[in-house]
């Protein structure tokens, strides 16, 4: 079902293309060619003026028209909650976000800027086919299973949340489980005929790829340059699934890039050259990057390069599970207790209306500040909408307290999130942060990068400071923040000295679409236009090994981790070649313990580490790698090395080395069985 | 018109601006209604067929046999379509639907605000507005002879020849464009809402 990219496409060429576009172009609007399903437009018209703007402006088309160099530079955010589009022509030109045609209600498609990342997997009674199928043709209709994704798989989806697939993203960055499997969503019956979090990644991708293909059918998108960010905290399984799923519908051409990165390309391109002077040699920027699912942190250092200023990312935070969404249904919350006190039951149902009106609500008290409160009616399910309505109100104080000083307090840097330790587990679920506070995770982050602890509190200093994600459209929160980090930097560092200056916050980033956009720009540095970010690895990767010593009965002989991966290891590039030799047995598969460090820079490849601070080192998935038998006996021994690169695209590439002969095998991922049990 | 009803005062007479919503939706029905004229218009205008031509240059050699003004009818669908918009959002037909009487002030004023919030969405959404008059409401303004008397009404004392002098009652309201969701042809549009079973 997601193969149809990768079929007839290589058999195009330029010409076909454009000798295709032609009659089109002297046609004008024509929407979309025989095989796709046709969606009639209801009339359109205007009057005479506006329709003849219609005809003069490119974005109504509907279609490219440019049959010449068809080269874009593409930047696809897979966000936790929505996926955005944004490209511009290599040769230069605006960027744009593209409209995504998607089914708003059966029958009924609507062409917003954003791809809600939700699937509605419907029953078979649901819907009849016609009513669910978008402008473009859909290969194989029999076999293919319907699927749902974008806003009405939303709606829909919050009416019979069973049936609903949501934060998959968030499984892809969750070791433990088997992300192939499917597993979603996660309390539906067998019936359902459940989906794996690699296949909803593939679904939204090869839904964006298609609404592409309907509006440029002459430039293919496996044909473009093509960028699609991550979270800079997706361990490198994460980043691996998302390259396959992209690979697996086609698009052979994606790289990968982190996304609070792009969120600095965004703003990037919005100053083009102008960011010179607002940035000087020696600038630490701090990218807070707060999405709808997740929090990510970066840091950016300028630096030089011969004259040139220079970026190069230096840290990357934890993943975490903690978003815009959450502080909508935390105010819910409060306003679900309100009304119980007042001796209201609400159902259910009622609480996604109360999240829905409570985010209006909170946008509307957060920008004005001369409101006091603001009402909030849940309508009716019914058709008595006078009589079955709930109303309420959300007042400044509750978004205060619930918002600013729930999700932002002000804490001291030396503040750690609050870790309750978890019950047992019994089934899967996703690791949500289990601290709301932001500040705290920021707190925490910057102080595990100051390593060397000369004076406390010691932690790094940013010197600018960029806001990402549609919660810092309240200045409310935004200002907390930034008084917050202003707090800690204005502490003396050691006694006698002076506190650090205020942060300078970079303005005029676009919240909402500047990591796609970013994304987009950076597909066009990639092509040798303006300043790349230099990062590498945030991390650096570790094998264990068993230590010798004499069994022990009930104690696991202590591990030790062996570096084969440093820090800093840039795109197509290789770790050397470590000493150790590892004892493999052909035709068996052969595991390792795998484990990572976003904190130990200095580590070189072949060093050996005996023990490490808590919290130090990560445990990731174990690696393992089969070799086949071709040759030798099976049963028999063959030394390998275990050498780490990372890939063009951004991926982390494991291999073992033969010392004799120099062949290679390549290193899985795999999942082990007992995390699976247990989480 | 352009004011959020969530700034008002909340004490402030809620059945006035739940009257107001009324009128904000009347008001919106009227312009798709004009806009749905101006379009037909445009339509029969770009496809005059030649028997029309003939009988147009008929009319000019003989003009007493006047033939009488064609009107289009307009098709249903986009009506339907946005009727659909504002059942789903705004609530549009169960709230009318209703018999307001029998319900509180407060009651209905609850329920103008989901139609309010919602019509606003559906309007911004799928339409372009802009003032037809820059002109701010209440400011004295002249109109030269030939003026476009489809884009301006005169009103009150309307004699003599123009230049013609008065007050600017009301800024007008233009739809620049429409940009009403796609519909699969399949599609039964009169069904603008769909009952809904909770199993």
């Amino acid at each position: 079902m997601f193969s149809r990219f990768t079929k007839g496409r290589s058999s195009k060429n330029d010409t076909d293309n454009s000798e295709k576009q032609k009659p089109k172009q002297a046609s004008g609007e024509e929407l979309s060619e025989a095989p796709a399903a046709t969606v009639d437009e209801t009339d359109k018209s205007v009057g005479d003026a506006s329709q003849r703007e219609d005809h003069d402006s490119p974005v109504d088309t509907g279609i490219d028209t440019n049959n010449e160099e068809n080269t874009y530079a593409v930047g696809i955010d897979l966000g936790t909650t929505h996926c955005v589009l944004a490209y511009m022509p290599l040769a230069g030109g605006a960027l744009q976000t593209l409209p995504i045609a998607q089914i708003k209600d059966p029958g009924i498609v609507s062409e917003p800027s954003q791809l809600p990342s939700f699937i509605y997997l419907p029953h078979e009674e649901e819907f009849s086919d016609s009513e669910l199928r978008l402008p473009w043709a859909q290969q194989d209709e029999v076999s293919q299973r319907k699927i749902i994704s974008g806003e009405f798989a939303r709606a829909h989806g919050s009416k019979s949340p069973m049936r609903l697939v949501s934060s998959a993203k968030s499984w892809l960055g969750h070791s433990g489980v088997n992300c192939k499997e499917d597993f979603l969503p996660l309390d539906a019956p067998d019936e359902v005929g459940k989906i794996s979090p690699f296949a909803v990644t593939q679904q939204y991708l090869s839904h964006l790829a298609a609404a592409w293909e309907a509006r440029f059918p002459a430039s293919p998108l496996d044909q473009q340059m093509l960028t699609i960010t991550v979270p800079a905290s997706f361990d490198p399984l994460a980043r691996e699934l998302t390259i396959e799923a992209a690979q697996s519908i086609g698009l052979h051409n994606a790289v990968l890039l982190e996304e609070p990165q792009a969120a600095l390309y965004g703003w990037l391109h919005k100053q083009g050259e102008n960011w010179r002077q607002q940035l000087q040699v020696g600038n630490t920027i701090l990218v807070v990057d707060v999405g709808g699912g997740t929090t990510d942190l970066s840091l950016i250092n300028v630096t030089e390069s011969g004259a040139e200023l220079a970026l190069e990312r230096s840290a990357v935070g934890e993943h975490i599970l903690l978003g815009g969404d959450n502080m909508d249904l935390t105010l819910a919350y409060v306003i679900k207790a309100k009304l119980e006190k007042e001796g209201k039951k609400i159902e259910n149902w009622q609480l996604q209306g109360l999240t829905h009106g409570c985010r209006h609500a909170k946008e509307s008290l957060l920008l004005d500040e001369s409101l006091s409160c603001v009402p909030i009616v849940v309508p009716s399910r019914g058709s008595s909408l006078m009589g079955g309505s709930l109303r309420t109100e959300l007042s400044r104080e509750e978004v205060l307290n619930t918002l600013v000083e729930g999700f932002f307090p002000e804490v001291d840097v030396t503040a750690q999130p609050v870790r309750r330790r978890r019950a047992a587990l019994t089934k899967k679920s996703l690791p949500f942060a289990q601290d709301p506070g932001i500040s705290r995770h920021l707190a925490a982050f910057l102080s595990s990068q100051q390593s060397s602890p000369v004076a406390a509190p010691s932690f790094v200093r940013p010197s600018v400071l960029l806001f990402n994600g549609g919660v810092f459209k309240s200045e409310q929160l935004a200002d907390r923040m930034l008084g917050n980090l202003n707090n800690w930097l204005s502490a003396a560092p050691n006694e006698g000295e002076e506190g650090a200056a205020e942060l300078k916050v970079l303005q005029g980033a676009d919240l909402d679409h500047a990591v796609a956009s970013g994304a987009a720009y950076y597909s066009h540095v990639r092509n040798g236009n303006g300043v790349k970010i230099r990062g590498g690895t945030a991390r650096s990767y570790y094998v264990g090994i068993e230590s010798a010593m004499p069994a022990v009965p009930g104690f696991e002989p202590p591990m030790q981790a062996y570096c084969i991966a440093p820090y800093g290891m840039e795109e197509g590039s290789q770790a050397d070649l470590p000493e150790e030799e590892f004892g493999l047995v052909v035709g068996e598969q052969a595991c390792f313990r795998f484990y990572s460090s976003s904190l130990r820079k200095e580590d070189s490849v072949g060093q050996l580490l005996e023990d490490w601070q808590e919290g130090e080192l990560e445990e990731l998935e174990d690696i393992s790698v089969n070799l086949p038998a071709e040759g030798k006996h099976p049963g028999e021994v063959v030394a390998v090395h275990l050498q780490a690169g990372v890939s063009e695209v951004g991926t982390l590439k494991l291999e073992a080395v033969s010392p004799e002969d120099g062949k290679r095998w390549k290193v899985e991922f795999s999942v082990r069985e007992e995390a699976l049990a247990e989480a | 018109m352009n004011t959020d009803i969530n700034t008002i005062v909340l004490n402030l007479d809620i059945l006035h601006y739940s009257l107001g919503g009324f009128a904000l939706l009347l008001l919106l029905l009227v312009i798709i209604l004009a806009v749905k004229k101006g379009g037909g218009g445009a339509g029969g205008a770009g496809s005059i067929e030649p028997s029309q031509l003939q009988s147009e240059q008929a009319q000019q050699q003989n003009p007493v046999q006047e033939k009488p003004p064609q009107f289009n009818e307009t098709s249903g669908d986009s009506a339907l379509q946005l009727l659909a918009l504002l059942q789903q959002e705004a609530r549009l037909i169960d709230f009318l639907e209703e018999d307001a009487k029998t319900f509180s002030d407060a009651e209905v004023g609850a329920a103008a605000r989901v139609v309010h919030d919602g019509a606003r969405k559906v309007l911004h959404e799928n339409f372009s507005i802009n003032p037809i008059r820059s002109e701010e409401e209440g400011t004295q303004l002249t109109l030269e002879s030939g003026f476009n008397n489809q884009e301006i009404r005169l009103s009150g004392n309307v004699v003599g020849e123009a230049p013609f002098t008065g007050q600017l009652i009301h800024r007008g309201w233009r739809v620049s464009q429409v940009n009403l969701p796609k519909v699969n042809p399949e599609h039964e549009l009169s069904l603008v809402a769909p009952a809904e079973l909770e199993v």
